[in-house]
This record gives structure tokens, sequence and C-alpha cells, in this order.
């Protein structure tokens, strides 16, 4: 029976102001709750009964308040506030972890208070009405509005309070489970008993193996198997058979195409047929590493981690980047992370009662909860967070996407890796615990109602300083070559990591050596938890005592788990007692292929019909308030971006910071010239219209981002990144191969290989029968290096005087899914299509342009188009303003002015350039569709003419209250 | 020619050691990186250097307040050193965590009677924007007093606040231990959002001892190594990208051969 606990509360002193007691009673009264008193915040502590009160005095004064603000209420073990009825008390469930609770117990040391092995100090909150309040009232609202009920309980303040005790042990011996002799229907029942997600199919191929081998399999082997063929492991859609249809609306076949292996046919062969000898490592490791210089090459990955975060959006985007960063350090024999990159997809502001589905939470709370996830994790792991956006679309609602990508440099000679036989197996970082079971067969099922309350165990939080130190001693670890292999612990736990180490060679595993966050986890639990903040290494026994030693001067726990061997077998031990052992061969190569079906609908889609009578600068205040539009610069500012001190070109530019830039231009070593452009596409709407078009303009955006900023297009690599609904559903896969093919296409047309990529099906969520996939979406990411970043461009107005030139022609009549055509509700219509033929010589042109110094800005028209961009480029600056011509822009004759303003058509560039260098700039552009459309100007006001005629005039600063701008 | 030297401190969640290292040793230091345990093990390697630095990060994650357990740690096991090692003439320079550490272990301000602490910004979150930072008369062993030095804030408790406030911006004064305040563009000091990025009493930004040798300060003046970082890139509102190398430069002065010591 546990003791009751001391608790030490700090609210701020009652003078100073309490923001976040201020919001809480502004989320209690959005619930509903009318209060007339002001809400009072609290962080606050539990510690041991078994302390003194001297003894919690003192930590309170010297560690848990601040000397100035704040004023401590300690309580001893069942001692009740005085105002407890008003007052909520809100902790983290049995299990959860709470790494602010670890380092309390860790300073109370600095005091000599020692706690025993089983007391720990745990971190809480409370909220405090500062007036009457009902208390059930009060509880009730709580719950939902300041609490996470997935990871959090809510009691009043006068429930007493005892510390969590250790999770109930499992029961853990030997454990088969009978399948030699189970039916279809048997076969069904395990998987789902056992949450493996293992369809009939492959429950079939394992009986088959099993019956072979003559005996049934243990527990710990199926888990294994279910994570190792898990969707989120092995992609098995994308790398599977598949037979695609494409109808017209009317049914008629128009085309059948079939494939093997749809990703190997698609994407990875584009990146075959190129291979340039400036891809390092292509789909191999868990990043792909092009070069920046001769010696030095970049890791860049981009991972998904949306389930989780639809959950506990806070955690769930905490330990994504937490995950991406791991791989990483995971590639080759480690890369040092230096940039990250992040894009959200999430409901609209504006839904609300039904249009929100139950167990999901409204989508400005997603998305709050998201940013602060990945703010946290980031900002503390000391990596810039410099590239991103946010995409709001009511398909997002029960499903949001959360995109986390990070960048590393990594020296040529670091690469390659490989565990040899006779290497030791160490984990490094944090301990195992039951968090995350089964987080790679629940990514690799559709959410559902129930989602909410079954699997809080797939939820966790991340701990960054742990990574942080994982990171630190690693880079030492490496630079003396004290390890041949290492990856990350990911989706699977220990059974990927090793698994996959060991795929060529063997491993064995005692599985009771490794050091757990509490006792009585089960065998095959340690095994496939998802614990954070993990590392596998492979050491070579003459530097193993080096590199335990190194670990612990780092603080970092490090244990051997086992060893690699020769057998080709995966051998677990429990305590000395073979619970598993199976060969590599059919773990990794035996899940079964089904052929797939998938059907595309080609659809008629009519041009835009742009009306002739909208004021073209009314629409554009509306236009820089869209939401695709508007500025996201409040988030950028939540991120350290610029840690590391080499963000050359930050994502918002300028002298007072507030313009929108296109790709940014980071530098990994301050003493070097070189460094790398990053920036990233993602075009969901015009995917609903035509999955390739949406593909190929997401393409075509990544990739005009970094010339933007003057990144060489012959240098971009790509990473594809496929969220979809459930490919299982011929339509949903259909418009996943159009998305494919489109990687391909564009690949091959613009030289720019896909070195890394990784898909996330089942973005689905089931409610009352109706089954409701996300938008398709496909985020591209795409990195060029730059050989000196002084060269690169940002997008703010420099001088007046300067020419405004556009550069690629407009097609006015493909404005689909536009944000022109969504705010003059003009219906359906053709969507933009990048023309690969002619894209390259554009970007070459840019390029040149850029490197001869002749642009002083440049920006890609996206979202908005060009009357969006030019807007961005005038309030980015430091008082200038620009007037610009419609008549004037490349485009089809007769084409609206609307549509020459407002159409989204990609491979197009506004950029400011002297009027002394025109005829160099002539000699770059020749043939291509260019024009002088404008000039810059002395006054802060963006004014638009038609063939000489004013038809807008509007002052920067209009412009920016509009876009939201500071 | 021996250069000055630079002893700097790392622990779990230290984050802007690489570009503080950078920024020291292009003003001319050599500098020695050491982790917390060693030090705490050997805290006379102290002795070995002329400026002690503390970089910026999420030491133990910020957690119990930002730079409460590493200036608890500091004071703990290396406090009689640091003394020591600035009765005899050696500085001690702190940025962002860095700084909040020197403030939470209360060598800085180190003004009996003075409660001083960095706490949540005014907007409650984490705010990373440039800012300009006018020099004070504390620094003008440093820097020009009056003069401007653009720097990086990132930070989410960069809010000092002092007991008393009027009392105790007096005594600061006064003792003249204040060394930056948060300025606008014309170089006025302010106490105005983002000019200002967190509220702090008496819009202050960075602190200096009495000595003039114990120095800290929130925002990063190491992101500001030249034109290529800066917002404009150099175009002129926001200096040259020449004064952050200054005010290092500044710092190590005194312990360049030659110099008076």
């Amino acid at each position: 029976m546990s003791k009751g606990a001391w608790r030490v509360e700090l609210e701020l002193s009652s003078e100073r102001s309490d923001p976040v007691g201020d919001a809480a009673k502004a989320a209690l009264e959005h619930r509903g709750l009318k209060l007339e008193s002001p809400v009072r915040s609290a962080r606050a502590y539990l510690l041991p009964g078994e302390l003194s009160r001297q003894q919690v005095e003192e930590a309170s004064a010297r560690l848990f308040a601040d000397p100035v603000t704040e004023t401590a209420r300690i309580l001893a073990p069942d001692q009740v506030p005085e105002q407890g009825g008003s007052m909520v008390v809100i902790r983290r469930l049995t299990g959860v972890a709470d790494p602010e609770g670890q380092s309390a117990s860790r300073a109370l040391r600095l005091l000599g208070v020692e706690l025993g092995p089983d007391q720990s100090v745990e971190s809480y909150r409370t909220f405090r009405v500062d007036g009457p309040v009902d208390t059930a009232a009060l509880v009730e609202a709580s719950s939902r509005a300041l609490a996470n009920p997935v990871i959090e309980t809510v009691e009043p303040g006068t429930a007493a309070q005892v510390l969590h005790p250790a999770p109930a042990a499992r029961p853990s011996e030997r454990v088969e489970v009978p399948l030699l002799d189970a039916d279809e229907d048997r076969l069904a029942e395990v998987s789902a008993a056992m949450s493996l997600a293992l369809s009939v199919e492959e429950m079939k191929a394992i009986q088959g193996h099993y019956r072979e081998a003559g005996r049934e399999p243990t527990d710990v082997e199926l888990e294994t198997l279910a994570q190792t063929w898990s969707e989120h492991c092995k992609h098995k859609t994308l790398t599977g058979p598949v037979k695609l249809t494409v109808r017209d609306e009317a049914g008629a076949v128009l085309a059948e195409r079939e494939y093997q292996n749809l990703l190997k046919q698609t994407v990875f062969e584009a990146t075959q047929r190129l291979s340039p000898d400036w891809c390092w490592s292509v789909f191999e490791d868990n990043a792909g590493v092009v070069a920046m210089t001769e010696d030095i090459g970049i890791a860049i990955k981009v991972e998904t981690h949306n389930h989780p975060s639809a959950l506990d959006p806070y955690g769930g985007a905490g330990t994504g980047i937490g995950g991406v960063i791991r791989d990483i350090l995971g590639t080759g024999l480690g890369a040092r992370p230096f940039a990250g990159t992040d894009v959200f997809c999430v409901g609209t502001s504006d839904m609300s009662g039904e249009e929100i589905p139950p167990g999901t939470m409204h989508p400005d709370r997603i998305l709050d909860g998201v940013i602060a996830g990945v703010r946290d994790y980031g900002n503390r792991m000391g990596i810039p967070t410099v590239s991103g956006t946010v995409i709001r679309h009511p398909g997002y609602v029960a499903n949001p996407l959360v995109y986390a990508g990070c960048v590393g440099e990594i020296p040529r000679d670091c690469v390659e890796k490989a565990a040899r036989p006779g290497d030791a197996i160490v984990s490094i970082g944090g301990r195992t615990g039951r968090d995350g079971i089964h987080g790679a067969t629940f990514s690799s099922e559709a959410l559902h109602e129930e989602s909410e309350t079954v699997d809080a165990a797939a939820v966790q939080i991340g701990d960054p300083i742990t990574e942080k130190k994982v990171l630190d001693v690693m880079m030492v670890a490496r630079d003396r070559r004290l390890y041949s292999a290492t990856t990350d612990c990911g989706a699977g736990g220990f059974s990927s990591a090793v698994g996959e180490m060991g795929e060529d060679c063997g491993a064995e595993v005692e599985l009771s050596t490794a050091p757990l966050k509490y006792p009585g986890l089960s065998y095959w639990e340690i095994w496939i938890s998802e614990a954070q903040e993990r590392m596998v290494f492979s050491v070579p026994p003459e530097s193993l005592d080096e590199f335990l030693e190194l670990c612990g001067d780092y603080e970092v726990e490090a244990t051997v788990l086992g060893n690699f061997t020769d057998t080709g077998r995966l051998v677990l031990r429990w305590h000395g007692e073979v619970v598993g052992d199976m060969p590599m061969d059919f773990l990794h190569g035996g899940v079964p292929q089904p052929l797939r079906q998938a059907e595309l609908v080609e659809r008629a889609l009519p041009e835009t019909a742009w009306p002739a009578d909208a004021d073209p600068g009314a629409l554009l205040l509306e236009a820089l308030a869209h939401p695709s539009v508007a500025s996201k610069e409040w988030v950028v500012r939540q991120y350290d971006h610029e840690v590391q001190g080499g963000t050359v070109v930050k994502p918002y530019q300028g002298p007072g910071g507030r313009g929108p830039g296109d790709g940014t231009v980071v530098k990994p070593r301050l003493e070097l010239d070189a460094g790398v452009a990053i920036g990233c596409g993602i075009a969901p709407r015009i995917a609903e219209l035509d999955a390739w078009a949406g593909a190929a303009c997401a393409i075509d955006e990544a990739v005009r981002n970094v010339v933007a900023a003057g990144g060489n297009p012959h240098r971009v690599a790509l990473l594809d990144n496929f969220c979809w609904g459930d490919c299982r559903k011929p339509d949903r896969f259909g418009t996943m191969v159009a998305a494919a093919e489109a990687c391909r296409d564009m690949a091959l047309a613009y030289g720019a290989p896909f070195v890394s990529g990784k898909d996330s099906l089942n973005n689905e969520y089931r409610v009352g029968g109706e089954e409701r996939p996300i938008p398709p979406t496909l985020l591209c990411t795409a990195i060029a290096p730059m050989a000196d970043t002084a060269r690169a461009t940002t997008t703010p107005l420099k001088r007046a005087g300067d020419l405004l030139v556009l550069v690629g022609r407009t097609c006015a009549g493909a404005g689909g899914a536009s944000v022109a055509s969504d705010l003059l509700d003009l219906g359906d219509s053709q969507p933009p299509r990048p023309e690969p033929e002619h894209a390259p010589a554009v970007f070459d042109a840019v390029h040149q342009c850029i490197e001869d110094g002749l642009a002083a800005a440049c920006h890609d028209l996206c979202e908005g188009g060009l009357a969006v961009a030019a807007a961005e480029m005038v309030f980015g600056s430091d008082g200038l303003g620009a007037r610009l011509d419609a008549a004037k822009v490349p485009a089809e004759a007769g084409a609206p002015l609307l549509g020459r303003l407002y159409a989204e058509t990609p491979t197009r560039f506004l950029l400011e350039v002297p009027p002394d260098h025109l005829a160099d700039l002539e000699a770059c552009f020749r043939t291509l569709p260019w024009a002088v459309v404008g000039e810059v100007l002395g006054r802060p006001e963006l004014e638009w003419l038609e063939q000489g005629d004013p038809v807008a005039r509007l002052a920067a600063d209009d412009l920016a209250r509009a876009n939201g701008a500071r | 020619m021996m250069k000055p030297r630079v002893l700097q401190l790392f622990a779990a969640g230290v984050n802007c050691d690489r570009e503080l290292s950078f920024a020291f040793e292009q003003a001319g230091a050599s500098l020695e990186q050491i982790h917390i345990r060693e030090l705490m093990r050997k805290p006379e390697r102290i002795r070995e250097c002329d400026l002690f630095s503390v970089p910026g990060g999420f030491t133990y994650g910020d957690d119990l307040g930002a730079g409460t357990i590493l200036g608890t740690e500091i004071e703990c096991f290396l406090g009689e050193e640091l003394r020591a090692h600035h009765d005899r003439g050696g500085a001690v320079f702190g940025v962002c965590n860095g700084f909040q550490a020197l403030v939470k272990c209360g060598l800085l301000p180190g003004l009996e009677g003075i409660r001083a602490s960095l706490t949540w910004n005014q907007t409650h979150r984490f705010e990373c924007r440039w800012v300009r930072l006018r020099v004070e008369a504390g620094l003008a062993g440093v820097l020009p007093e009056g003069s401007l030095l653009p720097a990086a804030a990132a930070h989410a408790e960069g809010r000092l606040v002092l007991g008393s406030p009027a009392e105790d911006l007096a005594r600061l004064e006064q003792e003249g231990l204040i060394a930056f305040r948060y300025a606008d563009a014309a170089g006025d000091t302010t106490a105005a959002f983002p000019a200002c990025p967190n509220g702090s009493d008496g819009s202050i930004a960075g602190l200096v001892s009495a000595s003039g040798r114990v120095i800290g300060l929130m925002p990063h003046p190491e992101r500001n190594l030249g034109p290529g970082t800066l917002p404009d890139r150099g175009a002129g509102a926001w200096g040259d990208g020449s004064e952050g190398l200054a005010f290092f430069r500044g710092m190590l002065a005194p312990y360049l051969e030659g110099s008076p010591a």
C-alpha cells in the first residue's frame, strides 16, 4: 500500500498575472463552465511521504519555487488544501513518462536527500478557481478542457494523493501459441486477440512455416513477425504487386497498368536510372545520404507520426521529432542533426459540433498541441526547425498528419556500416517500459471511436534530454570508431533494431539484461516495446570497455543485450531459456504479397471560369488571410530556428522578419561557406481533383523552393512521404499509384532522384459505419547543396527602381483548387499541372540568374499566385512597394485578369532585377516565357495595373495585417 | 603567443556550445570544453582558464525552471573554485541558459539584498527573434556605451524579474550592474514587444558584476558572427555583422598577452 505524499504546489504570487490560468479559464468557459473569479495555475510536485517537513521546505525553497515570482503551498501527506473544493489536480496516468519528476529526484540528491529504490518524485499540475465553484462541474469541465484523458486523470483538490505504485507484473514464462491445427477463423482470432494486425493470409504463411518446423510458435516469435511484417515497417502495400485500372467518369476503361512492386518500379526506378554519383546512400539506410562537399554528406529523412498525434498531439509530435532525429543518428555510423522540418495537416478552425467526430479533439487544439510538442522537443535538442507549413482542410479532422523531418551532416567515411559476428549488441539511452507496445501494428490500423480509450499504451511522452545525451556521446564514440554499426529503436523497438542489424548474420539476445523503467515486464514486452530515446550499437569486443566507459561519462545508460552471430538465426533468451528461435530469411522475406486492385477515375474538368466583376484588391486581402496563405510566423517564432548559428536564409525574412521565404538555407559547419537549401511541397487540394497533378505540383513546389533560395537544380534530392487512406480499398490505392507514377515522371524529368521516403496508410476514420479517408497527401521534401551560402536569395524587395521580372507561363484556365477559386466559390475546375518538358529550363535559368548575382530578390509563385507573391515581397521589405501590370504576365491569349493574378500554375518565379542587369538577364532567359511585369517603388504600397490602368492599390501594412504578420 | 584560455562548461542539454566555441575561437581564444561530471570531480581545472564560459541550451530539460538544476550544481560543486577564479582576476560568461544558471546560483547580479530571477516571457511562450541590445554603462569596458549589439533572442524564460523592482533597478543602475537593455531600431531602450521579447524589469537583457568580470545575457551574440546570418543579411538595419565578434574580443581583451592583467 502506497503512503500519502507531500504536495508542493507553486502558484505565481497573487499580484502577478497568470497567462496559464487565464487560458485555463477561457478553455473552461468554452466548455460551458461559467466562472466569476480568476483561475490560478500551479506547477506541482509530489514527494515521498517519508521525507521530513524540513527536507520538503528546503527542496521547495531551493529547487522548486522561483524566488521572485512564486509562492509555495506545501501540504503534508493527507492534508487537504483550504480551497481544495475549488481546485483540480491533474496527474499523469500510471506508466506515462515523467522526465521532470525524474529531474526533480535527481536534483534532491544535490541537497543530500537520497530517495530509496521505490521512492520517486512526480510532477503534476493544479488549477484553482479563486472563488466559489461547483466541484463536480469543475472536475468535469477540466477533464475535457484542460487534461488529455488518454494520459491524464483529473481529481478535485481535496482527493488524497499517493505516488503511483509500479505497474503490475505480467507472468513471464515461455508461452507457446497453438497455431498448427488452427482454421482460418481461429487464425484471425489469434491475430486480433494479440493485436498483431496480421491478415489471415499472413497468419497462414506463419502457420505453414511452423508446420514445417514441426512446432508451435512462441508468443514472442509471433510478436516479432507482427512487428517486422507490419505495414509500418514493411510497407507491404507499396512494395507489393498491384493492378491499376483507369476509367473515365462513365466507367469506361481508359488504361490498365500492372506493377510487381509499385515503389521499386516507380520511385526507386527513377533513382536507379538517374543514379548520380553525388547520391551516397539511397533507400537502404534510415535516411538518404547525398554529398554536400567532397567529404561531407547530408543525411535527410522525413517521418510521419499521425496516429499517436491524433490521441495526444503534444506527446505524439514530440516523439515523432525524437524518432526522426534518431533516424539521422542511426544513418551510417551516425550523422549529426543540424536542421529540422515539420508539416502539419489539421482540420479547419471553424469546424464545430457534429463536424468533429466523437473521440476527436478540435483541430485548433490538435494544432496547438503538435506545435508545442515539436517546439519542446526540437528546441531542447538544439536542432533548428527551419522549414515547414500548416495545411488546414476538413478532411484531416479525425486524422491529423504530423510530418517531422531531420537533416544531418556525416563524414563520407562514416556512411557505410555492418554489424559483425562477435560484436556485442549494446543498447544505450532510455530504459524500456510498457510504453508504445504495439505502436507499429497500431499505426497500421485505422482509428476508430474507441481509439481514445484503448490505445493509451501506444502514446508516449518524449524525453529530449535523454536523446540529447545519446547524440552527444554518439558523436564522440563515432569519431573514435568504437562501434561497427548502429540503428535506432523505432517502431518495433529492439525487435526491429536487432532484427535489421543482424539480418545478414544472425543475433542472440538475453532479454533479461535490458534495463527497465519498472519491474514486471514480460520478455515479449521488452522485445517489442517502443520506449523512446534508445539506440542499438554493434560494438567489437576490443572496444566494448571504452564504449561503456564513455557512455558512463556522459550519464548515458548502456547495456549489453547479447551479440551478433553467424548463424543466420535470431535467438531470444529469457534468463537462459530459449523463448524464440527464428531464421532471419523467413522473418525478413516470408511475408506473402497478394495482388491488389487499384481503381482510378479520370475526371473531365472544365476550365476555370474566373468572374470578370470581382475586385482584385479586396480578393488579395482575403487571399492573404486564407488559411493556406496566412502567416505562420507565430508558429516559427516558437521554434529556435537559429540554434547552432548556421541559419542563413530564415523562414521569415527581411528587416522586420515578416516576409515569408521559400526555401531556407542552413550551414552545418560555421567554418565553411557551403550549406544546403531545404524546401517542401504539398498539394492535397489539387490531388483531390487529380492525384497525378497533386503529386507533381508538390514536387515542383519543393524544387521551386530550393531553387528560389539559391539551390542548384542539378543537385536536388527529393523525399516522398505518402499519407493516404486505407489502400486495401481500390479507389484509395488508385490515387496512390497515380502519385507514385508522378514521382517517377517528375524525378526523371527534373533529374532529381528520390533518396528516401516513408508512407503512412490507413489514415481513415470509422464512425457510425461511414469510412472517411484523408485527402491523398504527398509531402515532397527537397534539399540541394550550395557551394557558397552567401549567394542565397531572399524574398523581400531590396531597392526602389529595380525591375520585377516574372518567368514561367501562367495557365489561367487551370485555376482549380486555387486559393482564389476557393474564396470565389468557383467549384471544381482544371487544376494546375507542371510541364515536365519545359520546367527544367526555367529552373536552370533562374539558378543561373541567382548565381550570377542578377537577382536582388526571388520568390516562387505558389498559393495565391502572382498577387500573393508580390504582396509578400512588398510587406517583407523595409518600406518599399511595387507596381505591376497584369497585362504583361505571360499567359494564354485572352486570359482574364483574375486568372493572371491568382492562378497557381507551377514553375513560376518573380524576381527583382536591377535595371542594369536586364541585358544579362535577357541572355539568361532567352526564349523562355518571361516578362518585365513591374518595378519596385520607394513607398510601401502595392499597385496593380491592367494595361496601364490602375485596378488596385493597397498599403503594405494593410497587406501585412491581412496576412496576420506582426 | 599565448591565447586567452576559455574553459567551456558542457552538461546534459547544453546545445549552443558549437557556435559559442566558434565565436570565442574567432575572437582569438583557445577553448577547451569540459563535461560537468568531470569538472565536479576536478573543480581545480577552473584554475587553468582566463574565462569560464557557460553556453546556452536546456540543461536538464529546463526542469524545475530554466537553469535551476545547473545553477544548483555550480553552486554546490564549483562555487568555491569559481569565486577564487574571479578573485584572481578571471572572468565568467553565461549566455541564455548559462545566464539563467549564473542568476539562479547567485553569481549575477551578485549584490547583497537583491532578489533576481529569470522567469517566463510575458507572452508565456518561447520567442525566437532578433533583437537589438543597447550597451549600458556597466559594460563600457567591453563595448562602447550606447552602441547596439544585434543578437538572436531564443528563450522562453528570459524575463528578468526583481524582488522590489523600483528600488532594485535604482541600485543596479547606481552600481553599474546593467550590461544590456533591449532597444528599438532607433537605439532607444524599450519595454515594448517584440523589440523587448520578454517584458524584463527595466528592459534588462544582460547583467554584469561589480567587478565587470562576470557577464551574462539572454540573447545570443554568438549567432551574429557576420552579415550572412543577420535578418536582412547585412543590408544595414541590423548592423554589419561585426558587433558580435567585437563583443567577444572585448571580453577577451584583458587576457591578451601584454594586456595589463
